[in-house]
């Protein structure tokens, strides 16, 4: 399978052997892009040629004949690999079709934020929990990582994951469709342990948590309901956070909206009431076609999509296709993901990898047999609730056309006769 | 609010903390006394906390002395928020400030601070902490009261004579106060099409 989407600063053209020598040939400006489609063996990497690298790298023809490199402090990855995030201003996409497993690289974890990645010095940091409490206190990082630490693997998705899908099909791939979802494995100390230090006011219902970017950007969440699982976390795939998933502070509320997570943690108040900020207002509320908004909506839904063969790949050859996704839900575990491979006509289960963790994307497979012909693919899942993703036509049904987020609708990728997959709405 | 029952998500160690604090929410207060403390962090005083304690409520709990008016708002709106707003706050680049009032059930729906905002306060809240986008928090509070005046007048909201300070500034009532529900989610049908 041959990747046909074309970041805009690269070109393609065709290999160049120039500088072949008995020993190595010189790639220079030259790497191949190694992606996870190349795994299903329909096509081989595809070579591509990154303007930007100006670099020679040596490869040997033969690595066995050639001592390797030392050690180093910071690993990086192969220089042949070239997965990135697609990138705007304000947020950037994962690259899911790229990807294998559940985790996300910290490296290419999705971004957003509301006024840029804010550089915090760590000793300089500050927690500051007021409000309704027994005693207001103020805690440094190194303070909170000597509590008592727990991890979980978790998924955080932006509501506004295929927020543009809703009207028409609008991303050429799935890292433009559904990028804003990644999972990684976060460290932290348990809201609740914090609260032992602390003591919580009886009157104390909602919880205002606030970041230290240039947006202070600032949600009301009730106290009850995140009481059970809401993590402050200062470590992300066993490192400390990476400055766009909020360095040094962060909250996880594991299967909540991505924005509800406040980044660059520095407040916790606790209230009676909502502050009813401009984020749980104008922003992050669901439009209804009656012209009401539903306000903290805070969950995010069973969601699934196949991650290949998807948007802006293409099929080599008819025969054996391992279809791959991810599946996930903010309620609970995914306990089923069912495959079409006919727009939707009939559907099969497909095979879900281990490890189906709570609030966690979940790797599914399935074995297809292309038969050269013009089809649709799909995937649905359901969670433990019971909750079943939703068909576009019914998202819409209920809620219109004008809400933008929470848009948890299957995904259909058509595949031509060519074997060109591409997004579309049935 | 979650509904993960049986799903012991909370590791060894805290679950009954964790189930003592969600069972009944008023009983923690006294509980917490009960469990050691870790003896970590320091007690917070009225000087760490004021310059951080810059949220304001829908009922104006948070809101700074000082008063602004629609006249002066305006001059503050062209010379920082115009740039990006647009002359009249309708023109962009970024978000649209003004107008949109009945079209939240149409096709086109155009939200903005008049046609969309439920509280005014917000407005304040807002701009206070994160706007001019290029200079966050670098207005003082009168002048956010009068650029807040000027935004509320121009969404024919408040009165041009109006001045806008902590009395007057919660008592005003937004067009879609009442546009707000809760989560009305899930909101399909169970069964697999
Ligand atoms: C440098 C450009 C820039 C300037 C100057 C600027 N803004 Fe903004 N403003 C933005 C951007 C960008 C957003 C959207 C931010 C986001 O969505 O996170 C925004 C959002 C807003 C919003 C929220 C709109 C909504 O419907 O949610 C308000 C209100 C606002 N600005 C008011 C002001 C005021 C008042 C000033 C002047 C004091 C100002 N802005 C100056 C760029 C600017």
């Amino acid at each position: 399978m041959k990747n046909n989407e074309q970041p805009a600063d690269r070109k393609d053209s065709p290999p160049q052997s120039t500088g072949q020598s008995r020993s190595e040939f010189s790639l220079n400006r030259r790497t191949f892009l190694a992606t996870a489609s190349s795994a299903l063996g329909i096509a081989a990497a595809q070579m591509v040629f990154p303007a930007t690298s100006a670099t020679a790298t040596s490869v040997p023809n033969d690595p066995s004949r050639t001592p390797g490199k030392t050690s180093s402090a910071y690993g990086t990855r192969a220089v042949f690999v070239e997965t990135q995030r697609q990138f705007f201003s304000t947020r950037s996409l994962t690259p899911l079709q790229h990807l294998s497993g559940i985790i996300t690289p910290s490296a290419l974890h999705f971004e957003r934020h509301h006024n840029g990645v804010p550089v915090i010095h760590p000793l300089q940091h500050r927690l500051l929990v007021h409000g309704l409490v027994s005693q207001p206190m103020i805690f440094t990082v190194e303070e909170l990582k000597r509590f008592p630490a727990q991890s979980r693997i978790a998924f955080i998705e932006c509501s506004g994951n295929s927020g543009k899908e809703w009207k028409e099909p609008n991303g050429t791939t799935v890292q433009e469709t559904h990028g804003l979802t990644s999972t990684s494995e976060w460290t932290g100390v348990a809201l609740t342990t914090l609260f032992q230090e602390i003591g919580l006011k009886p009157e104390a219902q909602w919880i205002l948590a606030e970041g230290s970017d240039a947006a202070a950007l600032t949600r009301s969440l009730p106290l009850a309901s995140i009481l059970p699982h809401a993590l402050l976390c200062y470590a992300q795939n066993g490192e400390p956070l990476r400055p766009e998933q909020g360095y040094p502070l962060r909250l996880l509320i594991p299967g909540w909206e991505g924005n509800t997570c406040i980044k660059w943690l520095r407040r916790l108040k606790l209230m009676t009431h909502p502050a009813m900020t401009r984020e749980e207002t104008s922003k992050y509320t669901d439009l209804m076609p009656d012209g009401t908004a539903r306000q903290f909506t805070f969950e995010m839904e069973t969601k699934s999509v196949i991650t290949s063969p998807s948007g802006g790949q293409q099929l080599e050859n008819p025969g054996f296709i391992e279809i791959r996704g991810l599946a996930w839900s903010g309620r609970g575990r995914i306990t089923q993901v069912d495959v079409s491979t006919d727009g939707g006509e009939s559907w099969q289960t497909a095979e879900l990898q281990e490890p189906v963790l709570p609030m966690c994307h979940t790797r599914f497979r399935f074995s297809w047999k292309w038969n050269g012909g013009e089809t649709i693919l799909q995937s649905r899942c359901q969670d433990e609730t019971g909750d079943v993703q939703p068909t576009l036509t019914d998202l819409i049904a209920v809620r219109g056309f004008n809400s933008f987020y929470h848009n948890n609708a299957i995904q259909s990728w058509k595949v031509t006769k060519e074997g060109q997959v591409n997004n579309v709405q049935i | 609010m979650f509904k993960s029952s049986g799903t012991p998500l909370i590791r060894v160690g805290v679950v009954s903390v964790a189930i003592l604090f969600t069972m009944t929410l008023p009983s923690v207060a006294a509980d917490s006394e009960f469990f050691a403390t870790f003896g970590l962090g320091r007690p917070a005083t009225p000087t760490d906390i004021h310059p951080w304690d810059i949220d304001i409520s829908p009922n104006g709990k948070g809101l700074p002395s000082g008063q602004g008016t629609v006249k002066e708002g305006g001059m503050i709106y062209t010379n920082s928020c115009a740039p990006c707003h647009g002359p009249t706050g309708i023109e962009g680049p970024m978000p649209t400030l003004i107008g949109g009032i009945g079209t939240l059930n149409t096709d086109q729906p155009l939200k903005t601070v008049g046609s969309y905002w439920p509280f005014a306060t917000t407005l304040f809240d807002y701009i206070y902490r994160a706007m001019p986008f290029n200079a966050p928090q670098s207005l003082a509070p009168q002048q956010v009261y009068a650029v807040v005046a000027w935004i509320l007048f121009r969404n024919g909201i408040i009165e041009e004579s109006t001045i806008l300070n902590a009395q007057t500034l919660p008592t005003i009532t937004m067009p879609n106060h009442k546009g707000f529900v809760g989560d009305a989610r899930p909101d399909f049908s169970k069964v697999r099409p």
